[in-house]
């Protein structure tokens, strides 16, 4: 399931809502943005939560969103964004 | 009611409503509180930690210098190469200063005409403590976490901080492992100032982004 993405690929993140401790706010769940760059490799926080090693390491990205796709009623710039950290298995390619 | 009142019979300017400092034990402790109580006890109880160890660590936490964090803006204002040092690799960069931030990959974003960045974690309060120590309450705080990603500019307004429509606001969620350092423009009016005197206007505040120095 391992996806590789470069900066500037769209991505669409997982809708699903799996129990136990997520990393991924609700709010971006199902929304399309673009790799805004490739933070490196880090041991799961979903698995460390629950004392396992994380491993493999998943590769985690800074995706940046355009406020006006992820707020219906967004009342800022055209222009604004929210970056938000995601891990790869939580992202397809859009 | 009547016999309270009478028994306030003296001249007093107080509204009794409002007279008492509330006491943080007041009120019930969560489900997770009591669960630290319980790990922090047994840790104890079973000579894995000792309290004194458990206070030093807190203690040491709880005192972590903000100041750290404006002596590494003053340093990128004055020194381009170390601004873009900062920008490509934030750890390394602190490191430089002496700073260790730890595991966290610190990620620094610069403020321009064009750009004002916000930090906020709205999963719980991810935070660079590392350079700016123990984060604030409101950061903490549901209304901060939860409106910022939805209205930043409203939100901004209420630190004081108006900003036209043609600079873009761009709100970072620090989930992870990451972990947000804002590098605040630099005001104008202080080109020959030194790195001691710049570092004295970088607040805490400008290094979330909620606000940006002033010179007054």
């Amino acid at each position: 399931m391992s996806n590789n993405f470069a900066p500037g690929d769209s991505v669409k993140v997982r809708q699903t809502h799996p129990p136990g401790h997520r990393r991924t706010p609700y709010y971006i769940r199902g929304k399309v943005g673009q790799i805004e760059r490739v933070c490196g490799d880090f041991p799961n926080p979903e698995e460390l939560a629950y004392g396992f090693d994380g491993l493999p390491k998943k590769t985690l990205y800074r995706v940046r969103f355009r406020q006006k796709d992820v707020w219906e009623n967004y009342s800022g710039a055209e222009t604004d964004t929210v970056d938000v950290d995601i891990y790869e298995h939580w992202l397809l390619p859009a | 009611m009547a016999e309270e009142r009478g028994a306030h019979e003296h001249n007093h300017d107080h509204d009794h409503d409002l007279t008492f400092q509330p006491n943080i034990e007041d009120s019930e402790p969560g489900q997770y509180e009591l669960m630290t109580y319980a790990i922090r006890e047994l840790l104890i109880e079973k000579d894995h930690l000792t309290s004194e160890e458990l206070r030093v660590a807190q203690e040491k936490v709880e005192s972590l210098e903000r100041s750290d964090g404006s002596k590494v803006i003053a340093k990128a204002w004055t020194d381009p190469d170390y601004k873009q040092r900062l920008l490509d690799d934030g750890n390394g960069a602190l490191a430089e200063l002496g700073i260790d931030a730890g595991a966290a990959k610190m990620t620094v974003v610069e403020n321009t005409e064009e750009v004002q960045n916000v930090v906020v974690c709205t999963l719980c309060s991810c935070y660079p403590r590392a350079v700016l120590g123990m984060p604030p309450d409101w950061y903490r705080s549901k209304s901060y976490r939860s409106r910022v990603v939805i209205e930043p500019r409203e939100v901004l307004k209420e630190f004081g901080t108006v900003l036209p429509e043609s600079k873009t606001v761009r709100v970072h969620d620090s989930l992870a492992d990451l972990r947000y350092l804002v590098i605040p423009q630099r005001p104008e009016g202080t080109d020959d100032w030194n790195e001691e005197q710049l570092a004295a206007v970088v607040t805490r505040d400008t290094m979330v982004g909620v606000t940006n120095p002033s010179v007054s």
